[in-house]
């Protein structure tokens, strides 16, 4: 037994490393492997809304679509608290910076807790008002609250806070791909520890059924409250690396594709299973860039084959998704979460077999 | 006399126009286990509903431990429609929610189990736990409070093993056979630490044998655990074998009250199970 334990700490160990490796890797060469580190931060930052989002819908049951309101919350704030000062008069050239906010500046990470807690503030604001709501009303309503943000922060009354449609540009991008990635796990590692303790078992009573967690003392405003807040501060963190990556965001950057990006991903991983989530958020920003060759034309022969064209790879990416979603009805986790033991079990299961199969051969 | 531990007081529930319950008006006392019976819509869950909190009832008070803990009277629309009787029995409006009742300390299980299907058995009693956490949101969320977490395992671990579910500890609640499940709901409320236990048709879909069974066990864990009990059921044997005092609803009203002997003679309560065939056996 403690050896199978040491056995799974030793592959884990492993598996970070050979992880940690291939960024350092890839960190050596960066204007060859600028795509594939491109897409690891990507997926990254993407995990961690969609382990934020499956806290709120896979755990607590609370089916909310204002994932890219809250990341614009954080996103914006670490814009415009990172700027260097140099800069801002060439960005805000329409009608000059908020004074106040002008003089403001600090490193990416403070920025980035600030930006987390605007969006864990207005969630908490948001959420008294909206949290009696259920299901699809509930989506329907963050949903709207989404758009509001992105509207305000487009509005030319903000113009001298968010530059309005013009976007926040010159937002110091992440030297190097480790700064990401470990605020990622720390961020997944602080969500899996409150999903496994006491509060978080009090979240999955709710989803399972309102009445009876009612009647087991779980007071329910409060729990999804928590859980909303929660979601949200993590949601704008993650927005706020976003703009850490990408340097440059505008309020087109979260439009509601955003949120159904986040979405998509969380139901291919599983509903209710964290491991699914990251696993998905990697699978489905890589596959859209995998699938990229269908995007050029491709010859055989001198016989141009159809449909390859700009546009077709999200065409087959659209169908994957389906024939995923149509054979594997709750996601490629479900609701389990990766264990070395499904490893372990898997080959065992085979062994197993084989072994049954030779023995019924040896007896007669 | 018993310490009173739950008093309903000119109790009325009314939805729209119908008056689910009228005017019940009970007392039960420290260590007893009283029943609550009557023909099917007579309002018994209705009664189990506006007392933990789910509904507020239109008029009337409920005590516990000799506190007030829900008050009402007919307010809003109810003020024209209210058709009950003893109106405005009392002033003052007291509402509290589900939640609030159970840390008071009153547990109740389900007439159509409602268990945390999903979860395992032991997920299922170690989260009614969550009520009773001290550590705060930060400590338990960072896994600070080991010590109390364990405290809470070994909990959990006594009141499976007392009823008899170690063994499946593991399974997924929604697997296990239905008599099973019953217990289960019983631990889950159990672990809520309450003194006033209320059980909504426990015996439903049990076989004699279970039914007997049951009818041990709850006699046993109201010794176990000093608990008074209050409980909704429609199987007699179980009722008349376990009760100390019985209250009878029919279409909202009490229409008799007393031990098991006295209610099994009484021909109200054998004229509102037998309706009219009463009336031509007599005649």
């Amino acid at each position: 037994m403690d050896k199978k334990k040491l056995l799974k700490i030793i592959l884990t160990a492993l598996v970070t490393a050979a992880f940690l490796f291939l960024l350092f890797y890839y960190e050596q060469d960066k204007r060859k492997n600028g795509h594939a580190l491109s897409i690891l931060e990507r997926s990254a930052i993407y995990a961690v809304v969609a382990v934020a989002m499956n806290m709120l819908t896979g755990f607590t049951g609370l089916f909310s679509l204002g994932q890219a309101g809250f990341m614009a919350l954080g996103a914006y704030t670490v814009g415009i608290l990172t700027i260097p000062l140099e800069a801002r008069q060439n960005i805000y050239y329409i009608s000059g910076m908020n004074e106040t906010l002008a003089s403001w500046h600090m490193p990416f990470i403070p920025a980035m807790i600030i930006g987390g807690l605007v969006a864990a503030v207005s969630a908490a604001l948001i959420g008294a008002l909206i949290l009696k709501l259920k299901s699809d009303y509930l989506a329907i309503a963050t949903l709207g609250f989404s758009e509001v943000i992105r509207a305000i922060i487009a509005s030319p009354q903000f113009d001298r806070i968010t530059n309005g449609s013009y976007g926040l540009k010159k937002i110091p991008r992440f030297d190097t791909i480790f700064i990401p990635v470990i605020i990622s796990a720390i961020c997944i590692l602080l969500m899996v520890l409150l999903i496994r303790s006491s509060y978080g078992r009090a979240f999955k009573a709710i989803r399972e059924d309102e009445t009876a967690a009612e009647a087991m003392g779980i007071n329910l405003f409060k729990h999804k409250e928590l859980s909303f807040v929660i979601s949200s501060f993590f949601t704008g963190i993650a927005g706020g690396m976003l703009a850490g990556y990408m340097g440059s965001i505008d309020s087109g950057t979260f439009r509601i594709t955003l949120t159904y990006d986040i979405l998509l991903i969380v139901v291919l991983g599983g509903l209710g299973s964290v491991t699914g989530s990251i696993l998905g958020s990697f699978l489905v920003t890589a596959g859209r860039e995998w699938l990229r060759f269908f995007d050029e034309p491709l010859f055989i022969g001198s016989w141009q084959v159809p449909l390859f064209r700009t546009g077709f790879r999200m065409v087959v990416f659209s169908l994957l998704l389906m024939l995923v979603v149509l054979f594997y009805r709750r996601g490629i986790m479900g609701d389990r979460e990766f264990s070395w033991d499904m490893i372990f079990r898997f080959f065992t299961k085979r062994r197993k077999k084989v072994e049954i199969s030779s023995q019924g051969g040896s007896h007669d | 006399m018993t310490k009173e531990v739950l008093r309903l007081d000119h109790c009325t529930m009314q939805f729209g126009g119908v008056v689910a319950v009228d005017d019940l008006s009970m007392d039960i006392h420290e260590h007893e286990i009283v029943a609550l019976i009557g023909p099917n819509g007579a309002g018994k869950t209705t009664a189990f509903n506006f007392v933990t909190g789910v509904y507020e009832p239109t008029n009337g008070a409920v005590y516990f431990n000799e506190e007030l803990i829900v008050s009402n009277r007919p307010q809003g629309k109810m003020k024209k429609l209210y058709n009950g009787t003893n109106r405005d029995f009392r002033k003052e409006v007291v509402s509290r929610t589900p939640d609030q009742i159970t840390k008071l300390g009153i547990a109740r299980t389900f007439q159509n189990i409602r268990l945390f299907k999903n979860l395992t058995v032991f997920d299922n009693v170690l989260t009614a736990m969550h009520m009773h956490l001290k550590a705060n949101f930060f400590s338990s969320a960072l896994h600070l409070n080991q010590h109390e977490e364990r405290a809470m395992r070994e909990k959990t671990v006594e009141l499976l093993r007392m009823q008899d579910l170690l063994d499946v500890r593991n399974e997924i609640a929604s697997s296990l056979p239905y008599g099973q499940q019953r217990h289960l709901e019983i631990a889950r409320a159990l672990a809520t630490k309450p003194t006033l236990l209320l059980l909504d048709e426990p015996a439903a879909g049990m076989n004699p044998q279970e039914t007997d069974e049951l009818a041990d066990f709850i006699v046993k864990t109201k010794e176990t655990f000093d608990l008074t009990i209050f409980l909704i059921e429609h199987h007699m044997t179980l009722v008349m074998d376990i009760s100390d005092r019985i209250y009878v609803l029919d279409f909202g009203k009490r229409i008799a009250h007393g031990t098991p002997d006295e209610i099994q003679n009484n021909d109200e309560v054998i004229k509102a199970y037998l309706g009219v065939e009463l009336d031509v056996e007599n005649q």
